[in-house]
């Protein structure tokens, strides 16, 4: 018998994950192509607004992927999220802002607009080597890394839970946000980085830059899919959902908890990162707003909306919920907010599995009939 | 610190027939004033089946958190094989030194399938990292498949846990002891809610597991214990009030004061 290669084997019995994700292939490369073959004017082109919309979109269902993996197998209901993925935004701005180079509204080869105008004479030294990308990249997963560990090491050591726990993972976000509001820590304060030119030499007013941001955007997201779903189909995998099902049986068990939590936790935090460092030269702006609890908890919506506990449902009510969000901002920018809360509402109540849950339960019904 | 693992395995020492795998020696352990466990002290050979009674209350349950690590007493000493101090360690390390336990409420993952709960239960590596990896081995598959027709599940293996009976989710769970094969099973009331022919198998199922391992429950089913016991402890507001064969603890004049309410 050949072996099948590793990556059909992830997607084995995973119909969802293989329908979400080849729908988004063929939409990428749709776009991909509409965007650079066709000029514009053409009924076939699609606009680069479009392109860089998308490659948000694809951000935030990676963010939404690495919230299910801790929420939808862990049980951990972390409201503070958006704070791993903020961290890796900043640390990839951070780059940017240093290829920004004399082309800033003072001139200053050395020192961001920002710090000029702050009457900074050098660059603060937790600024250092972050002219080079591979570090800012490495930083933009470490640091979401490292805080994850810390924060993780604490609070499952001493064995916290439930809503306890969430509430520490809102405070941390909380806590981020009022540090990074503060000009005197060196981040922008509350006009946060933006001015973004170059990206690995390339203008970010390109199109083809745009497009290729939006391809990496989907490899990324493809990534971390598998990644989350080898780790969901691994016996550790199942200690997770058995630790969110029983945790203190698991204990009994011989399994040390703590360190299985922490080790997911961290791999979300990581993901997060990557994420908010594709979000970053896409939207061409990083401010604390991201570590805003209220994110955060949008970001909880995201996933419940589209299913918790099945990895492709993060990635479906991540783009509703975002592409709602664009339509309602801009069609009926006052009721948006009180529709993102209807919808809550209603899927709490009557769609427990989210959308996904919809599909799944009329499989079921012709499947015993 | 924690013990090492190996450090353990040395000091658990060599078990055979008749030698002492159990020592609980004047344990104390109060809840804001009340003495739940009281001075209490008894000991298990390697091999035996011991049966524990005593009215709600007296400390059994107790007893049984303190000795699998869930809870620390304030006073005493636990001690498993020769010379391995169990309050030192914690709830996994516990387990993985040999000793097994059973809940009162059956408490089984209702997210996984049948036989990916004793898939979950069996003996094998289970620091994070290896599990990442793992893979069932022959002997495992044929362990779990064997247990799987001991407790007559073959047929729901594949199913969700969360659709058995509540006799089906005690046998589960002694299935998970099971493979898991510790040395000492504490096993917490195991027939409550169980057919009488479900009784007569798991007291099958405990004696023949006796011998090979030293098997500890707590029940309170008198017929249940009068079927399986050869040596009863009774325990009574956190201590030992008498130990011995069911027919002299039956004729004791303090236990049919206290338990029996004579």
């Amino acid at each position: 018998m050949k072996r099948k290669p590793m990556i059909l084997k992830i997607f084995e019995n995973d119909r969802g994950g293989q329908i979400v994700l080849g729908v988004l292939a063929v939409v990428v490369l749709y776009v991909t192509f509409a965007n650079l073959l066709f000029s514009e004017g053409s009924f076939l082109h699609i606009s680069t607004y479009t392109v860089t919309l998308l490659g948000k979109y694809l951000a935030f269902a990676l963010l939404a992927l690495s919230l299910d993996l801790v929420w939808g197998y862990l049980g951990i209901l972390s409201l503070g999220h958006g704070a791993f993925f903020a961290l890796g935004g900043y640390a990839w701005a951070m780059y940017l802002m240093l290829q920004i180079g004399d082309r800033g509204v003072y001139g200053n080869a050395e020192l961001p607009d920002f710090m000029v105008f702050m009457n900074l004479q050098e660059l603060p030294w937790f600024w250092y080597g972050f002219e080079y990308p591979l570090f800012a990249f490495f930083m933009a997963m470490f640091v979401p890394g490292l805080l994850a560990f810390v924060f993780g090491w604490f609070a499952f050591k001493s064995r916290v839970t439930g809503v306890y726990l969430s509430i520490m993972t809102q405070a941390l976000t909380y806590a981020l946000m009022l540090a990074f509001f503060r000009n005197d820590m060196g981040f922008g304060g509350n006009n946060g980085l933006t001015d973004f030119k170059d990206i690995l030499g390339f203008s970010l007013q390109d199109d083809g830059t745009r497009v290729l941001l939006l391809i990496l955007s989907f490899l990324a997201l493809v990534l971390g899919y598998l990644i989350s779903r080898y780790i969901i189909n691994s016996r550790l995998g199942r200690v997770a959902m058995a630790i969110r099902d029983g945790e203190s049986r698991v204990r009994f068990l011989g399994y040390r908890v703590e360190s299985f939590k922490l080790f997911i936790f961290v791999v979300s935090a990581v993901m997060a990162g990557v994420a908010g460092a594709l979000y970053v030269p896409q939207v061409g702006i990083i401010n604390p707003n991201l570590f805003s609890p209220l994110f955060s908890i949008e970001l909880v919506i995201w996933v419940a909306i589209g299913g918790r506990g099945t990895l492709y449902g993060a990635i479906i009510g991540a783009f509703i919920v975002n592409y709602a969000s664009t339509y309602f901002t801009s069609a009926l920018p006052e009721v948006w907010l009180y529709a993102l809360g209807g919808l809550f509402v209603v899927v709490t109540l009557y769609l427990p599995k989210g959308i996904v849950g919809i599909v799944k339960k009329e499989k079921n019904v012709t499947a015993v009939s | 610190m924690l013990p090492l693992y190996h450090e353990n395995e040395k000091n658990v020492g060599d078990l055979k027939q008749g030698s002492r795998i159990l020592l609980v020696d004047g344990v104390t352990l109060s809840f804001d004033g009340f003495k739940a466990l009281n001075n209490l002290s008894f000991s298990i050979d390697y091999g035996e089946l011991r049966c524990i009674i005593g009215a709600n209350g007296a400390g059994k349950s107790t007893m049984m958190d303190v000795v699998t690590g869930k809870t620390k007493p304030d006073s005493g000493e636990v001690i498993f094989g020769q010379a391995v101090n169990l309050l030192q360690m914690d709830e996994p390390a516990i387990a993985e030194v040999g000793i097994g336990r059973k809940f009162q409420k059956p408490t089984i993952f209702s997210g996984h399938t049948v036989f990916e709960n004793l898939e979950l239960a069996i003996k094998d590596d289970k620091r994070f990292f290896k599990t990442l990896f793992a893979n069932l081995k022959g002997e495992q598959r044929d362990k779990i498949e064997e247990t799987l027709e001991l407790i007559g599940l073959q047929e729901l293996s594949k199913k969700s846990a969360s659709i058995l009976s509540h006799g089906q989710k005690q046998w589960l769970e002694i299935g998970m002891l099971l493979v898991q094969d510790p040395k000492l099973l504490l096993v917490d009331e195991p027939v409550a809610g169980m057919t009488p022919s479900e009784v007569e198998k798991t007291g099958e199922i405990l004696t023949s597991l006796s011998g090979n391992h030293s098997v500890v429950v707590v029940e309170h089913d008198m017929e249940f214990i009068r079927s399986i016991a050869k040596k009863v402890t009774v325990l009574h507001e956190g201590s030992v009030l008498a130990e011995g064969n069911m027919k002299d603890i039956q004729e004791n004049e303090k236990v049919r004061h206290v338990y029996l309410g004579e």
